[in-house]
């Protein structure tokens, strides 16, 4: 397993965020997280990537413990991520965003090396752009990395946070709500970009999302989370048929025994899941 | 990097004299000769010498910075920067010292300015106690070689008073203040990360406060440690601070002195130390350019951008917060002790009411002024300020008061002439604005006036009455004026007495006219310009709706 995660809980105040959340991820896999709007999804990832600590459980990265780490050094270890709400840095330049993104496996950043300057740190700028452009190509915006970021759509936006995001090395990324605002046709190009992500560059995705076309296309492994707690996990499949992921999302009355009701529900189910 | 992000459309789409390096070439070197020959050929007893000099000196310290962003190649730009720093401001400066040491003013205020943009400008944390790590630097030269009665005295070899101890392989005396000066930036980098680290979480309004606190901590604390043991003379300051030992100009700035023909009333041996001070300054701020340029075009510059722009985003893509920040405040404290021990040289005197909280205002304004964030801007920023503060209001006082020492009349054409001029200026500003707000498309106020189709009779009407009504008004202001005798000048209104207060309206018109400052930084401007664009389309949608 590249991620372990046992026990996993945070509280704010009376409220518990995450409970006990269990969360196995294996490598070069495409998992999902899903759950209605303020089942703790995106908590979660904050208590990964170490923007929040937890107040109990283990995170297991890699084979070592990721609690107590700082958000530089989780990217340090690997894990990378995107945001719900963009955030890139707008003023910055396309190339600039991506190479901020390679800040924790630089080697020329210490104050010495800037100050002084060898020919070796030109070259590992240069080095540095070149890659950063790389990415750009990859993720489909060859070409395009002197526009200022705050100057693209948004569909092209979220490009560029994956392409950051990609730009740390990562083992394990992590996107939150990635096709979130895109049309159908947008979220299409955006999944087979995911795939190409683990197939091409190795990196095992983790997704949260809203959009069940998406999940239920690229995931191999899902998780339901409602209320803080796992609620369900397994194949797509399986979580589509899973009656407690169906009341989650639809209410009790939905998943109800009643036969006739069920079937009537049937299609509102496929619809929503 | 930084090209590339300008907006093409921006760039003016003629120019091709300026950007002709031959023209701008000629255009500099007579540029400089001119005020050169001025400056050279003033008369200090000459009524209107204030006046001369406030117009011609100005134009002179301002020539490397043109130099510097001038369309030239490289060679010619350190052709030009070399002759103009290393001959020219120094010649004027041995004909007369006071500007030698203004240029020395500037100078410090410059490394300030420079310092205090990476802290503000690169990384965004503002820092309201700036002057605090000048006074580090200047305290630590002083109390190490001031005569006054400090525990530093006794036994002190650098102390000429104490008499001078020689060691056989170094003279102390030369070697002291190169080393004060790298202890300086050591000990205020020390200072820039204890400040650093209790305000690392904090951003904007609450680190301001804090840092302006910090600022004050300093200063009371060097006003009070005269007891129990006596480190920093308390309130009445360092006295006879010793500046480094300048013995070795002495004869050649005699034969130039000779060659030149100047006749000085200032002693030689006080000039060299000032020529001495002059280019060490110089040499200062040169190294510190090189410095925040290359920390600008770097992985630590752009983590710095990355952290101004989106803290949460910065550190989740890897950028170790907490270093970056402390590497700051490291970097910018670093700067200003450096300085700080130049500046105690300089003044032989250092007390703690150099240290106020006006003079951090007074380095922040310099960098808001020039362009925050971008180091030419502010290195005009600097100079602009500077000369203003030291040299253009002093001087309109010192001709108000040299008129009147010749009961000068002022007669009643000059008046008009020299109010008239701005008040066109006006004239045009408060029509454009009158103008605009009836949604006139474009208005020439010479040679005509046009409106933009659609507008009604009446309205046309009324806004030509405004101006009517302006143009009877200038008419009979104008008109009203007399001869005035300039010792009726009240002394309250001399224009050093109200520094402050034409500073304050030199920022108020620049927030309006130029926010992102006199040589705005590309993306310091788009960060402003943000807002006004969201506003313009906001408003084609309703107009469109």
């Amino acid at each position: 397993m590249l991620l372990d995660v046992q026990g996993l809980t945070k509280r704010f105040g009376g409220l518990v965020a995450v409970n006990n959340v269990e969360i196995q991820i294996p490598e070069r896999s495409i998992s999902a997280i899903i759950g209605p709007n303020g089942a703790g999804k995106t908590t979660l990832f904050n208590l990964l990537t170490g923007i929040y600590s937890p107040d109990s459980g283990s995170i297991t990265f890699d084979g070592k413990s990721l609690i107590g780490l700082r958000p530089d050094q989780v990217n340090a270890r690997g894990m990378t991520r995107t945001f719900q709400s963009i955030r890139l840095f707008h003023n910055m330049s396309v190339l600039e965003n991506v190479m901020v993104g390679m800040h924790s496996r630089l080697r020329h950043v210490s104050l010495l090396q800037t100050l002084i300057r060898l020919p070796s740190f030109s070259r590992r700028e240069r080095d540095v752009q070149a890659q950063a452009s790389e990415l750009l190509r990859f993720v489909g915006l060859g070409g395009q990395g002197d526009e200022i970021s705050r100057n693209l759509p948004y569909g092209d936006q979220r490009r560029v946070e994956l392409a950051r995001a990609l730009a740390g090395d990562p083992k394990l990324i992590l996107l939150d709500e990635p096709t979130a605002g895109m049309n159908p046709n947008e979220s299409e190009d955006a999944k087979d970009l995911f795939r190409r992500v683990r197939d091409e560059l190795g990196v095992t995705v983790v997704l949260i999302e809203h959009d069940m076309k998406v999940v239920m296309g690229i995931s191999e492994y899902i998780t339901v989370l409602d209320y803080g707690q796992k609620i369900a996990e397994g194949a797509p499949a399986d979580i589509r048929a899973n009656p407690r992921v169906v009341e989650a999302y639809l209410g009790r009355r939905a998943a109800g025994t009643d036969y006739g009701e069920k079937a009537k529900n049937a299609e509102a189910v496929e619809g929503a899941v | 990097m930084t090209t590339s992000i300008l907006p093409k459309s921006k760039q003016s789409p003629d120019q091709s004299l300026w950007k002709n390096p031959v023209a701008v070439g000629i255009f500099l070197v007579v540029y400089v000769v001119v005020f050169t020959f001025i400056l050279l050929n003033l008369d200090r007893r000459n009524t209107w010498f204030p006046l001369h000099t406030t117009l011609a000196f100005p134009p002179l310290a301002l020539a490397p910075m043109l130099i510097f962003n001038a369309p030239l190649p490289r060679w010619a730009k350190a052709i030009g920067l070399l002759l103009v720093l290393g001959f020219v401001l120094p010649l004027i400066g041995i004909r007369d010292t006071t500007y030698l040491e203004l240029l020395i003013q500037i100078s410090i205020f410059s490394a300030l300015a420079l310092g205090l943009n990476i802290v503000v400008g690169f990384a965004g944390l503002l820092d309201l106690g700036y002057v605090a790590f000048f006074a580090v630097g200047a305290y630590i030269w002083a109390m190490f070689t001031s005569s006054a009665d400090t525990i530093f005295k006794t036994g002190n070899m650098l102390v000429p008073a104490s008499g001078l101890i020689t060691l056989p392989w170094i003279n102390l005396q030369i070697a002291a203040f190169p080393l004060f000066i790298i202890f300086a930036i050591v000990l205020a980098a020390g200072f820039g990360i204890v400040l650093g680290l209790p305000v690392l979480r904090l951003r904007g309004d609450y680190l301001a406060i804090v840092t302006l606190g910090f600022g004050e901590v300093i200063r009371v604390l060097v006003n009070n440690l005269d007891k129990p043991v006596n480190l920093t003379n308390g309130a009445q300051g360092l006295h006879d601070v010793s500046a480094p030992s300048s013995a070795f100009l002495l004869s050649p700035l005699r034969s130039v002195i000779d060659v030149l023909g100047f006749k000085s009333a200032v002693m030689p041996d006080s000039m060299a130390q000032q020529i001495l001070l002059y280019f060490i300054a110089i040499v200062i701020v040169g190294i510190i350019i090189v410095l925040a340029n290359r920390l600008d075009n770097s992985p630590i510059g752009r983590a710095w951008t990355a952290i101004r722009e989106d803290e949460v985003a910065a550190i989740a893509m890897g950028v170790p917060l907490v270093r970056m920040k402390l590497l700051a405040f490291a970097m910018g404290a670093a700067c200003a002790g450096a300085v700080g021990v130049l500046y105690g040289a300089k003044q032989t005197f250092v007390s703690p009411e150099s240290f106020q909280l006006t003079q951090s205002i007074n380095i922040l304004a310099m960098v808001i002024v020039g362009g925050l964030g971008g180091i030419r801007g502010v290195l005009l920023g600097a100079t602009v300020v500077t000369l203003l503060n030291l040299q253009v209001l002093s001087n309109f006082a010192l001709q108000i008061n040299s008129l009147r020492n010749i009961d000068y009349v002022a007669s009643a054409n000059s008046i008009r002439v020299i109010i008239t001029v701005p008040f066109i200026l006006l004239t045009y500003w408060a029509l454009r604005l009158v103008l605009n707000k009836d949604q006139v498309d474009r208005i020439d106020v010479f040679p005509y006036v046009r409106f933009r189709q659609g507008i009604k009779p009446l309205q046309q009407a009324i806004i030509i009455g405004r101006v009517v009504i302006l143009i009877i008004a200038w008419v009979m202001i104008i008109a009203s004026i007399q001869d005035f005798p300039i010792k009726n000048w009240p002394s309250q209104l001399t224009p050093d007495k109200y520094q402050r207060f034409v500073f304050g309206i030199l920022l108020i018109v620049m927030m309006i006219f130029r926010p992102a400052g006199l040589l705005p930084e590309p993306r310091r401007k788009m960060e402003l310009d943000k807002t006004e664009a969201e506003s313009v389309e906001l408003k084609e949608v309703e107009d469109a709706a």
